[in-house]
């Protein structure tokens, strides 16, 4: 264990999101207390009272910018950061709260409160990258706390985070998973969906819904096709691929070429 | 924060830590009297009962789980329930068991994270579980021990702790095989024993004063004999007996400025409680006879309307909640068929089950093509809003004598006692006192 003081610095902030990524900080348990010794856990809200100045070594960014003053607080976040890393959906993609995106935010507003002028809120939820420039985003609804793990170990050995790209299908076959789509016709987003779960859904017998967000090079068109060829309607298609990474790129754009079929 | 000007007093904190979500506190004081409370809650909404106008209503147990990464099996759960119940639909047997299985692994490590690693430094007088792991590491490691078996119960049943993937309306995707769950007994066990000695080291805590004429809400299961976790009647200690339907009847919401959760009460009358204080209270006899037996040793036997000592309580809940897992495990036979299969229809459906934090109700109008038409999604921490103010407004009277900073982390630990989770507030919390 390094000497207090030499050790490196670990803020975790909180944007608009579920707290579900950070609570996977929480949930290593095995791991956790070792990690507090090893790092110096100098921001992180939700477990400390206790704060310590920046500049941070490493910062893990949850949560999408959805507020003017949030779009301020990542500049300063920012800031005092030498790595940022986004973890989770709503962090790398805006998360399901960019269902906004697609509509009228002021709308939504006065369908939830009986007083909309008390509420402010931007037009959109954005992913951190849209606002600043992010060192590295780690996918996921929630995010694995394997793969966490290995980012927070990469960066804090300056070297890259060893996490695959390819898509859940390559999870499926290394499970030795049945293929859904294939054995029963459930319609399933494993092609186009970044890797990361382990094939969870296939392996309790559920299509992916690609809570991972859209791996590097996928092809939805195809998708699209083979997934109408089981029955599946625009409307279907639309709802799967606008969820929890409704506002990634490769997402956006197959939701809105269904929309104007 | 604290400080004065001109003869004010003013405490506050900008930023709650050791709470799920963002939230903030502001109390005024002109000499002993307090002139105002307010619990603010500054999380950004994220419009969930909006946004799920038009999803179909199999979506809105995946949909609602994100609104809290702390407790999404309530989500699921509740959510499930009201569309169950708009189809007409019951869900019964094994099925029915094993959703009360994956409650209690969520009350477990949900519980265990709040106890451990954000209530107890409080007591202890540390800033946080880690600084406190420092001086009592068995503790901690025991703590992490249990929350760990919690979550391994999640994913066995759900796939995975946060946003279970195996739930749906009508039961799951997948039922678990008997020996799956068999591999969980041994550490179930393990963790069940020290749960008890968890309940011991809680009560030997010191507790702050403070004692009010709470109006306790919780769920009363139809099962004699049962402690409420995922489904029953609403009940109260003032006379409240209505099903799940009859809770827009019962309850109202209404908006305050300095918060984007809103605050729920009781109709004509006012501030309740929901939570472990409400259910333990309401429904202690229903406790299995070691949980009821580790509640007398711990001094609680009789109830208690401390919020202070809801750390206890909630170490009985754990206790129980182990206890119970095991008991349904050793029950349950794998059924023929994961879920029971449905047809939609146009109708309404009200659900509610007993979150970590308290009753969570959620009704969903949906249409004949099943898609969902309107939500409305009431969470705990909104319900026990203005009863936090409450406490916090009773405990700063008896304690002005204390000084700002003392003053501002009792007022933490206060709001703490209700383990608030900040963002759930489907519909926005930060600590300020001003002296006049």
């Amino acid at each position: 264990m390094a000497a207090t003081g030499s050790r490196p610095k670990l803020a975790v902030w909180k944007f608009a999101s579920c707290d579900g990524c950070q609570l996977s900080i929480l949930d290593l348990e095995d791991e956790l207390l070792m990690l507090a010794e090893e790092i110096e856990i100098a921001y992180f809200m939700e477990a400390s009272r206790a704060t310590v100045e920046g500049p941070y070594d490493l910062s893990l960014v949850e949560g999408s910018v959805t507020t003017a003053a949030d779009a301020e607080r990542i500049r300063e976040v920012r800031r005092v950061s030498r790595r940022l890393v986004t973890i989770g959906a709503c962090a790398t993609a805006g998360g399901i709260q960019a269902l906004r995106n697609f509509a009228d935010v002021g709308e939504f507003v006065s369908a939830v409160y009986a007083s909309p002028s008390y509420i402010s809120t931007l037009e959109t939820s954005t992913p951190i990258s849209e606002n600043v420039s992010v060192d590295y985003e780690l996918h996921g609804c929630p995010i694995d706390k394997r793969q966490l793990l290995e980012v927070i170990s990469a960066f804090l050995a300056q070297r890259a985070p060893a996490i695959p790209s390819y898509s859940v299908c390559v999870e499926c076959k290394r499970r030795g998973n049945v293929c859904v789509t294939v054995a029963h016709g459930t319609p399933c987003l494993g092609p186009v969906t970044h890797a990361g779960c382990g094939a969870l859904c296939p392996a309790h017998d559920r299509g992916c819904y690609g809570c991972f967000g859209p791996m590097e090079t996928p092809n939805t068109a195809s998708l699209s096709a083979w997934t109408r060829g089981l029955g599946a309607e625009t409307s279907d298609l639309i709802r799967a691929y606008r969820s929890f990474n409704a506002n990634a790129p490769a997402f956006r754009a197959a939701s809105e070429l269904e929309e104007g079929r | 924060m604290s400080g004065g000007d001109g003869g004010t007093r003013r405490i506050e904190t900008g930023y709650l830590s050791r709470v799920e979500g963002e939230g903030a506190m502001h109390v005024r004081l002109r000499g002993d009297e307090v002139l105002g409370v307010e619990l603010r809650i500054y999380e950004p909404p994220r419009f969930f009962e909006a946004l799920l106008r038009g999803r179909a209503l199999g979506e809105a147990p995946d949909i609602t789980a994100r609104i809290c990464g702390i407790c999404p099996v309530a989500y699921q759960t509740s959510a499930c329930q009201a569309m169950e119940d708009a189809l007409g639909i019951e869900v019964g047997g094994q099925l029915r068991d094993l959703r009360r299985l994956i409650y209690c692994g969520e009350w477990i490590q949900s519980h265990s994270l709040h106890l451990y690693l954000l209530h107890a430094p409080d007591f202890l007088g540390y800033e946080s579980g880690f600084a406190m792991a420092r001086d009592h590491r068995e503790v901690v490691e025991r703590g992490l021990r249990a929350k760990k078996a919690g979550n391994r119960l999640i994913a066995a049943v759900g796939g995975r702790e946060v946003h279970p993937v195996n739930v749906r309306v009508g039961g799951f995707y997948r039922a678990p095989e008997r020996r799956e769950l068999e591999g969980l007994v041994a550490e179930l066990e393990r963790c069940r024993s020290e749960a008890l000695e968890t309940v011991r080291w809680t009560a030997g805590l010191d507790f702050p004063e403070l004692e009010r004429d709470y109006e306790l809400v919780s769920l009363r299961s139809p099962l004699e004999g049962e402690y409420p976790i995922d489904r029953g009647r609403i009940v109260s200690s003032k006379g409240i007996d209505v099903a799940a339907a009859e809770f827009d009847d019962t309850f109202e919401e209404e908006q305050v400025a300095h918060s984007t959760a809103l605050h729920a009460r009781v109709r004509a009358r006012g501030s309740y409680l929901t939570g472990p204080m409400a259910r333990f209270n309401l429904n202690r006899g229903r406790l299995s006879p070691l949980a009821a037996e580790a509640a007398r040793e711990a001094g609680i036997g009789d109830g208690s309307l401390n919020p202070f000592r809801s750390i206890v309580v909630r170490a009985v809940e754990i206790l129980y909640a182990f206890d119970e897992a095991l008991r349904l495990i050793d029950a349950y036979e794998r059924p023929d068929t994961p879920a029971v299969e449905f047809e939609p229809r146009a109708a309404v459906g009200h659900g509610v089950s007993e979150a970590p934090r308290g009753l969570l109700y959620h009704r969903y109008e949906i249409t004949e093509a099943g898609e969902i038409a309107s939500a409305w999604i009431v969470p705990p921490t909104s319900q026990n809003q203005r009863s936090i103010e409450e406490d916090l407004r009773e405990f700063v009277a008896a304690n002005t004598h204390l000084p700002d900073e003392e003053l501002r982390h009792r007022c933490e630990q206060t709001i703490r006692n209700y383990d608030p989770c900040i963002s759930c507030s489907t519909h926005f919390l930060t600590l300020e006192v001003e002296r006049e």
